[in-house]
């Protein structure tokens, strides 16, 4: 299940977050962080824990990414990347790194 | 006047350095036990303000905040609220930060406000802060936030003064009847709106240049690295068993030796009769041959410890998650069920660090098959007997081969039953996705950790003095009891109750091949793995114990038949032949449902596996 996902976010990387797309986050289309390769800069747009099937409802799973402080304007950067299928990833979320599942993460809309 | 004792209660993020700054409050003076009922750690010390109040100090289990979504979370919620039975409700609550890394805590703050109990933040690592450029403006924060903040810097000497000071100055003016405990489990909008809040707050009285930890990102470019990070990981892992093996190895002889001197010098000082034999054989060898695991308990604690105090083993989670998860597996079960390798006891103890109590539980059933030491003089003992020392495929080893097959087989069957648990018994228990801090590395304190291996080592002794003891107590008692008739010229353990008990039990163990020899030994093997061994040899007549191993093999190897010798390698694979195991998986689970459930499934498979090789290895000839 979760190959696939990786395809995915492999031609996405591709197409949205070309290098060093730090620079000018704000231009990016909108995408779900759990699509974002290893490198990738944004900011947190909103959160939309109803897509990303995760095992957790969706409440829960959107109060467990604000506690960890994935909130509205947060930037995020992808600093590392896990080494079966590039997960989980680890992600600065402005000064903490927090390590998150793609699954989970694609409840955070980056842009 | 005696004022009676306060009870301070540390609540904070994981990471928060909760735990080190409990440690330089208190010391040594602290119990570690568990809660009643569930598996959760639960920390009290005790210390005496500059005043010279009596405090006594909960460290409660890491949360981010107060909703309790695994049991952990749920204790610190209810003692803060008060509302866990046979727990005093804290006079004060003591709310731990990094400084370096305010966000989530203070937002944590905020909701602990809601409960109306007294309240202060203590921003700790403040030296670390500082260093980063980051400056606070105390007072400043303090009056955002409505409750008082102090400074501190747990791994310092006086570091904690400033926390003293404010103890007493708020025991001083403590009101008996707190105010009302508004809080409820926060809504998205509100968890959002605190975030807010909080960010607002620290916008406000922190100023934040914080350089990210160069050191940090420099340690984790290579540590996460996909490939790079795998082989450190190896290397550790590698240098850690060596540790476990090698390290330990002369003290372990030692004190074995020493137990043999003194059981003994039992033997020598008292008159030959039950006395002689409850002492040597039963209290001092019994309780020695659990103690002879200490080292090994220590070193692997020395690591973990280490490893968890520099910032490593989230790292460690992050790279294997995957790989454990194939099997339904939480990353963090890694460690715990490699230590499994060289002894379950201290593996189930450092089943700890997993904080989810279903990941928890699956790793505390399976640590037993992973093949542990004591397993090992008995596979030695079979194979140099049974299985030829020739070359196969030119190169390898068939006596090696058959050795490493045994502990495939354990790994292999432990991930198959963890799948098993997975989709059949904890079904309906929500998965904990994998969502953890990466925190910033940090040096290992020598303190600290000196004080937990202390704990845990003292908690480790404790039960060998409890419920080890009297197990072993039992096992002396069924090899001993009846007394051989005068002028028997049989070994006395022929006429014991462990030997009705395998004479009772052959039929059973007839399909896979056993005999009555072989059930009975299986009995004071219970004890420990490796004491089969000596049990074999006491009943096959054979002076010397585990010494004579070798003389051993060759009077099995004439017994037994070959298919018989496999069944019981298959056997000990599985087989639950392990008191102090199933010791600790009562004491780690706090429930005898879990341990009844662990004996129960090694047996069967035990059972199953030795039925399926003793048919086939007499199926083709080896009857």
């Amino acid at each position: 299940m979760t190959s696939k996902i990786d395809t995915r976010s492999q031609e996405h990387s591709e197409k949205r977050s070309p290098r060093h797309s730090g620079r000018h986050p704000q231009k990016h289309p909108e995408m779900p962080l759990g699509l974002a390769r290893r490198g990738y800069t944004g900011v947190i747009q909103h959160l939309a824990a109803d897509g990303a099937g995760s095992a957790l409802s969706d409440v829960e799973l959107e109060s467990r990414l604000i506690e960890l402080g994935f909130v509205e304007g947060a930037k995020v950067e992808v600093l590392h990347e896990g080494a079966v299928g590039r997960d989980p990833i680890a992600v600065r979320v402005d000064n903490v790194t927090i390590a998150v599942r793609r699954r989970e993460a694609m409840a955070i809309i980056v842009a | 006047m005696e004022a009676p004792l306060l009870h301070l209660a540390l609540v904070g993020t994981p990471n928060s350095g909760k735990t080190s700054l409990f440690n330089a409050l208190t010391g040594s003076r602290q119990k570690v036990a568990n809660y009643p009922g569930v598996t959760v750690e639960r920390k009290e010390g005790f210390f005496v303000t500059p005043l010279g109040r009596q405090v006594s100090l909960v460290d409660l289990p890491g949360t981010y905040s107060l909703r309790g979504r695994s049991p952990d979370e749920e204790i610190t919620r209810d003692i803060v609220l008060g509302h866990a039975s046979g727990e005093a409700r804290p006079d004060l609550v003591l709310c731990v930060a990094d400084a370096t890394n305010l966000r989530l805590t203070i937002r944590l703050l905020l909701e602990l406000k809601r409960t109306g109990r007294p309240l202060a933040l203590v921003l700790n690592m403040f030296d670390i802060a500082t260093r980063r450029g980051i400056a606070v403006d105390v007072a400043r924060m303090s009056e955002a936030l409505g409750v008082p903040v102090v400074t501190s810097i747990a791994v310092r000497k006086g570091g904690t003064a400033d926390l003293l000071t404010l103890t007493d100055e708020l025991s001083a003016q403590m009101q008996p009847l707190p105010a009302e405990n508004g809080w409820r489990p926060l809504g998205v909008a509100e968890l959002r709106a605190t975030q807010r809040e909080a960010d607002r707050i620290i916008a406000e009285s922190v100023s934040l240049p914080s350089r990210p930890d160069t050191w940090t990102a420099r340690i984790d470019a290579v540590v996460l690295h996909p490939v790079a990070g795998l082989l450190v990981l190896g290397l550790i892992l590698f240098v850690m068993f060596q540790a476990v093996f090698a390290w330990a190895k002369p003290v372990m002889e030692l004190l074995s030796a020493s137990f043999d001197t003194l059981g003994q010098f039992a033997h020598d000082t008292l008159p030959a009769g039950l006395l002689q034999s409850f002492l040597q054989n039963g209290v001092i060898s019994g309780v020695g041959s659990v103690i002879v695991f200490l080292p090994q308990i220590i070193i692997i604690f020395l690591f973990i410890l280490l490893l968890e105090d520099f910032g490593y083993m989230s790292r460690a989670a992050f790279l294997m998650d995957r790989i454990m998860g194939g099997a339904g597996l939480h990353g963090r079960a890694f460690i715990p069920l490699l230590s499994s390798f060289a002894c379950a006891i201290p593996g189930i103890m450092a089943t700890r660090v997993i904080d989810n109590r279903r990941d928890r539980l699956t790793t505390i059933l399976i640590a037993p098959l992973m093949t542990c030491s004591a397993r090992i003089p008995v596979y030695t003992l079979i194979i140099s007997a049974f299985i030829p020392e020739r070359q196969v495929w030119g190169f390898v080893n068939l006596q090696g081969l058959v050795m490493f097959g045994l502990y495939a087989a354990g790994i292999v069957s432990a991930l198959g039953v963890s799948f098993l648990i997975k989709f059949f018994m904890l079904r309906d228990y929500a998965p904990a996705p994998f969502m953890l801090e990466l925190p910033d590395y940090k040096m290992p304190r020598l303190k600290s950790i000196a004080i937990g291996i202390y704990s845990r080592a003292m908690m480790f002794l404790q039960r060998a003095g409890t419920t080890i003891f009297a197990m072993m107590v039992l096992i002396w008692f069924l090899a001993s009891f009846p007394q051989p008739p005068l002028g028997a010229t049989e070994p006395a353990i022929d006429f014991s109750l462990a030997a009705m008990l395998g004479k009772a039990l052959a039929p059973l163990l007839a399909p896979v091949g056993f005999n009555w020899q072989i059930a009975m030994a299986l009995v004071p093997g219970m004890a420990a793995r490796e004491v089969a061994v000596a049990a074999l040899g006491t009943v096959y007549a054979i002076e010397g114990g585990k010494e004579a191993a070798e003389a051993i093999g060759q009077v099995l190897a004439t017994k037994w038949s070959l298919a018989t010798a496999l069944s019981l390698l298959a056997w000990y694979i599985f087989a639950p032949q392990c008191a102090s195991t199933l010791a600790v998986i009562k004491r780690e689970t706090g429930s005898w449902k879990w341990m009844a459930a662990t004996f129960a499934y090694m047996l069967t498979l035990a059972y199953a596996a030795s039925l399926v090789t003793y048919n086939v290895a007499v199926a083709l000839g080896a009857g």
